[in-house]
Formats: C-alpha cells, structure tokens, sequence
C-alpha cells in the first residue's frame, strides 16, 4: 500500500456497477512516482475498469481518485491510433490537441524515445504491432503524465517485441513516471512489475512486490509452494475463493 | 477543432479511391445529367409496313378525302424502320432491334370506306411487340393508344369536314362534281327566296297559304342544317382541354432533374462522410482517448458537420460547374444556391453524425446510411396524387423528417429563377440542423463504451 511518500496517483474505496454485476467493489489503490505496477487477476476481475477509471474515461459509482501532480497517460490494450495516418502525422496531432507550445519539438522528443525517428513517414498500418503499440505508448507519453496506465500492453506481441517493449517502459519509470500496467501474464508481472495488486471479481486480494505475493501463496496455498508461480497463484485464488 | 478536421482531410487524401470518388462522381453525375436533359426526346425505333395500296381514298359518301399522309404522320412521332413483309417486322421486334411493328393492312381504306355502307366492317392495324419487361410492355401500350388516338381524331375531323362541306352544299348552294359532270345544287337559301319571290306573285288564298307553309319547311330546314356543320365539328372532338395551372412555381423539367442529382449527391456523400468518419474514431479506438481530455463531445460534432458541409458543398459545386456546358444556370443566383446547399449540407450533415454515433463501425454504418438515404430520396420524388391521400401524407410526414426533401426543395428553388420561395425549405433545414445534432451529441453518450 502508500508509503510515507505522497503518492503520485490514489484511488479510494473505487465501486463500479454494470447493471447488476458489481464490478469493482471498493479497491484501494495508489502507486508513486517511478513505480512499476501491474495489475494481475482472471478474466473479469477488474483490471481494465479500475485502469478506465484511474485515467477518468469511466466514472466510479462510488469512491474516489486523487492526482495530486497532474494528468495521467491512457495507453490501451488496442492501440488508439488513425492507421491511415503516419507516426509523425499521428503524434503532431495528439501534440497539437494536447496544446503544445512547440509540438514539432515534442514529436521528435517521441520518436527519439520510442526509436521510430527512421519509421516517422511509414503508415501506422504498416508497422508491426510491437511499433504500433510503442506509437500507441508515445501519445500517452505526450500529455507528460506523472502516471501512465497501460491496459495489457504486450497482448500480441513476439518475444522479441515484447522484451523492447519492457526495456522502453522500464525506461520509463527510471526516469520518474509510475508506470501501472493490467496483464494477464503472472510471469510478466513477477518480471517486471516492483508491485504487484491481484484482482478477483472486483476485490482487491493482493498489494505488495512480487516477494510477498509468493510468500503470501507458500503460506495460504502450501500444496502448491513447490509448483511455478502461475499455478500456485492459481491455487492461492482458488484458496480465497475465486 | 481544426487540427481534427485537417486530420480527416488528410485521411480522405490518404485513401486514393475516396479521393478519386469524390472528384470524379460529381463530375460523372453531371455528365450523365447533361447529356440526359440536353439530348432531344429519343423517339421509340419502330418496325413499319404500309400494305395499303398507293392512292387510296377514304370516301365519304361521294367524296374521298385527300390523302391523310399516313407515313409521314406515323413516322414523325417514332422512329420508323421500313420492313418489307411481316416475317421481316416481327424478327426485328423479336430481336430487339425496334420496339414493336405497326403493320396498315392491305384493306385498312376498304374497311374505313365501309363504315358509311350499310355493311360496316371494323378497320383493324397490326401491332407486333415484344413484351419482355413491364417497363416496355407499359411504353409499349402509352404509345399505340396516343398514335391511334390520334390517327382516329384525324379521320374524325377530315370526315366532320366534309360532312360539313356537304351541309353547306345544301344549305347554300353550289356545284359538285358527280360521275365526272358539274351539277348545280340550289340549296335551301335560294330555295327560300325564290319561294318568297313566287308567293308575292300568287293570289291570296289557298295556294299563298301553301307556299306560306313551304317557306316556314325550308327556311327551318336550311337554319337547322346551318347548325349542323358545327354539330359534326363539335362531334369529331367533343371534349376539349383547358388547362389551368393552380401551382404556377412548377420548375422546368432539366431545372429539377439538375436539382435532384445536386441535391443527391449532396445527400450521399455528406451522409457517408459525416457517419463514416465519426464512427471511424471509434472503430480505431481513439474516441476514448480524444474525449473528453481533448476535446469536447460538441467540438468532436461540430468538426464533423464542418467536415461534412466543406466536403458536401466543394463536391455539389463542382456537379453545378459540371452541368454548366449543357444547361444555363444562373451564376448570379449563386449566394441562394450558396445558402440551399450549406444549409441542406449541414442538416445531412448532422443526420449522418446521428448515424455514426450509433453504429460500431465503419462498413456498419456506411450501409446503414446507404439504405437509409436512398429509399427517402426516392419517396421524395413521389409527386402528390400518384398514391392514395393517407399514404402520400404519411410519406410526406416521413420525408419531412430526413433533411433530403427540403434540401431538394431549397436547391430547386435556388436554380429557378421562377422558381417559389426559398424561405420555407431553408428553415426546415435549420430545424433538423438542431434536432439531428441534438440526437447526435445525445447518442455520443454511449458511444465510448469501454
């Protein structure tokens, strides 16, 4: 949970109803700067509400947000891109509806970030989906978030990609943003995420480092303490009910 | 707002086909309307043969009428085509190459000259059509009953000519011409008064009393017979027209048909832009992340109505510059097709974002404001009086709530300069402006859904 530290983005007792089904039922959550968050949990657990609702697209039944230093960045599971467009063209607009001062200046500041400074004039439709999603990444990079939500961001793509992907998003919360990412990968997660926050059925089950998750599951599913991590996170969710 | 729509400028460049689409329908349209309404009226290829001998006569009782000139009159209103036999005339009409075969019987005259014989016998023509299609079968039919209409209307006043001449002849006198001899013909009028001459030489009595009642017989006789030339005349066409026009602002026919294509292509594209392109923001999933950080609902709506009234009116224009070599138009009534053309641009233009605001995605809504505006152009050119009252209110109640109707209402009234105000149609539009963009920004509401 927060530390001593002002957190970069808080999330209060978040409650969010579709019809009937509730589904997300109070989670707390907050994450500071430079983190690296995932969200983990089965279908239907949450994920991709909370991070809607944590970048302001949907709005909570009940329960708060609070972003004490600025906007967020939106980056979601498809990319948000006009395919018939090329990277510059899509950047320049995003840069320009963002209101930059320079937004020539802030595209190439992108596309040195992402590596695509040789791909600038290609259409997005042409790229592969692991630069489409590194596009998809820089205009959410372009409103300058002390947050960037990323909805499973590494769906579709090879090893290959996937592995650049990280190292770029990594990048990222070295240099100060909190990153906070859904997947469906417990592998991925354990990898790359410094927190880890375990959704099931819009309950928040689960808040620490990858460490404590595996202690939590040797001590609550002992059965399977000597399987790998996904199955005996598998049993752990099971043991809560789930 | 201007950096969206420069945006959706440049993806309509990006895709070659809707850019060519754009140019060259316009233009195609006005081609095919130029061409249609500058061309005379085509007159139907007809199969003739005239089995009539050369120099018959329709007699009326001693007297034949001069020749009515059957070939030329026929053929000056379709396209005739000389066949020499009737084998010939029926392969052409199975064949397609003419539209039917009017066959004049070798006894067509025998049997028109019968008719005053105590031994009439019905005069008959041959016709040979080719009824493949109802379309054709229905001109095919119009056609023969105007050609013999006419054809018996012709008969009819030459034989009331005639007969009247006849009358006349026994009204008042003359000479005819009888088994090659001149005869003279007194007539009634000098009859009456050589009578009266006759009676004032008589002694009073029975025999002036005799020839009183003489002058009475025949001076009844020639005033009753003077009537009746007028009589045979009224009879050869007894019912005439007189037209009066109620609805004087009716425009010309190459006016309206200018009218309907401008306002049709007016209607496609911006329809299919304005729906095509709000609903490719969602089919490429950037609604969420342009709204509303970025930009407002309204902004997002009104940049595609912009869009659509840009695109709409540069396209209409360029159809109006296209008809121009075939049709005069008034360019100094440019400010009133200016005026019919944003303002139906917008209202379509706003029922096309009510569009795309419902459906998911592109190919979606594109067919769905396909069937939506064609049906409605074509109910709306469905004139008052062809289908029965309940129907036509009913289809002017649903006409009247798509922006096609009073676009085209506007548009004709801008291109004619004759034409009926332009004042009405404008206002309808500027209310389904407002009630489509209100329907728009509401269905938006539910257009990002995660």
């Amino acid at each position: 949970m927060a530390g001593t530290v002002a957190a970069a983005l808080e999330a209060r007792k978040l409650v969010k109803r579709y019809g009937e089904r509730e589904a997300l039922k109070g989670v707390d959550f907050a994450a500071h700067a430079g983190e690296l968050v995932a969200i983990i949990g089965p279908n239907g657990a949450g994920k991709t509400t909370l991070l809607s609702i944590l970048a302001g697209i949907a709005k909570p039944d009940g329960g708060e947000v609070h972003l004490p230093n600025g906007d967020v960045g939106w980056v979601p599971q498809q990319a948000a891109l006009y395919r018939r467009l090329s990277v510059e063209e899509n950047l320049l607009l995003f840069a320009r509806l963002e209101g930059h001062e320079d937004p020539r200046a802030s595209v190439e500041e992108m596309l040195k970030l992402t590596g695509l400074r040789e791909r600038r004039a290609e259409i997005v439709a042409r790229l592969s989906g692991g630069n489409q999603q590194r596009v998809n990444i820089a205009i959410g990079l372009l409103a300058r978030p002390v947050a960037l939500l990323l909805d499973e961001p590494s769906v579709g793509l090879d090893p290959r990609q996937r592995a650049r992907l990280w190292e770029f998003v990594s990048g990222l919360a070295a240099g100060g943003t909190t990153v906070i990412f859904s997947t469906h990968d417990i592998q991925e997660a354990e990898r790359y995420g410094q927190r880890l926050l375990v959704l099931a059925d819009g309950e928040g089950l689960f808040d620490g480092t990858p460490e404590e998750l595996r202690t939590a599951v040797r001590s609550e599913a002992p059965e399977a303490a000597s399987s790998d991590f996904e199955t005996a996170f598998v049993a752990f969710l099971q043991h809560r009910g789930h | 707002m201007r950096w969206l729509l420069l945006k959706d400028l440049q993806i309509l460049r990006r895709s070659p086909l809707q850019a060519v689409l754009l140019a060259a329908y316009p233009v195609l349209i006005a081609l095919l309307v130029g061409f249609a309404i500058s061309r005379d009226e085509e007159k139907p290829r007809v199969a003739f043969l005239n089995e009539v001998p050369a120099g018959s006569r329709v007699a009326v009782g001693e007297t034949e009428l001069p020749s009515v000139g059957v070939d030329d009159r026929i053929c000056s209103r379709v396209a005739c085509v000389h066949v020499e036999d009737r084998e010939e005339a029926a392969e052409k009409v199975r064949s397609g190459e003419v539209l039917a075969a009017l066959i004049l019987p070798v006894d067509l005259v025998d049997r028109l000259n019968s008719l005053s014989t105590l031994n009439p016998r019905t005069p008959e023509i041959e016709v040979i059509v080719n009824q493949e299609d109802p379309l054709k079968a229905r001109l095919v039919d119009d056609r023969i009953t105007t050609l013999l209409a006419q054809a018996n209307l012709t008969i009819a006043r030459r034989i009331a000519t005639e007969g009247g001449r006849s009358i006349d002849l026994v009204v008042d006198g003359g000479e005819v011409e009888a088994v090659g001899q001149r005869v003279e013909i007194l007539g009634l009028s000098p009859s009456v008064r050589i009578l009266e001459t006759l009676r004032s030489s008589l002694p009073p009595g029975a025999l002036q009393d005799s020839a009183d009642r003489l002058i009475r017989f025949v001076s009844l006789a020639r005033d009753n017979l003077g009537l009746g030339a007028t009589l045979l005349e009224r009879l050869a066409q007894p019912i005439v027209v007189d037209k009066q026009v109620v609805n004087e602002s009716t425009p010309p026919l190459e006016i309206f048909a200018i009218a309907v294509a401008a306002t049709l292509t007016l209607a496609f594209v911006t329809v299919l832009l304005v729906a095509g392109s709000l609903a490719l923001e969602r089919e490429e999933n950037v609604f969420p992340r342009l709204t509303p950080g970025l930009i407002s609902r309204q902004a997002l709506l009104i940049e595609k109505i912009g869009l659509g009234i840009a695109v709409g009116t540069m396209v209409t224009l360029l159809m109006l510059a296209g008809v121009q070599p075939f049709v005069s138009l008034e360019w100094d009534r440019v400010g009133l097709w200016l005026a019919a053309i944003l303002l139906g641009a917008g209202a379509l233009a706003a029922a096309g974002a009510a569009l795309g605001a419902v459906a998911r995605d592109v190919r979606a809504v594109s067919l769905l404001a396909f069937m939506l505006t064609l049906p409605i152009a074509l109910l709306s050119l469905i004139p008052s009086g062809v289908v029965g009252g309940a129907l036509y209110e009913g289809i002017r109640l649903v006409t009247g709530l798509f922006p096609f109707k009073p676009a085209l209402q506007a548009m004709t009234a801008a291109l004619d300069p004759a034409g009926s105000a332009i004042g009405g149609p404008l206002l309808h539009l500027a209310a389904l402006l407002v009630a489509y963009g209100l329907l728009a920004r509401f269905a938006l509401r539910r257009f990002a859904a995660v």
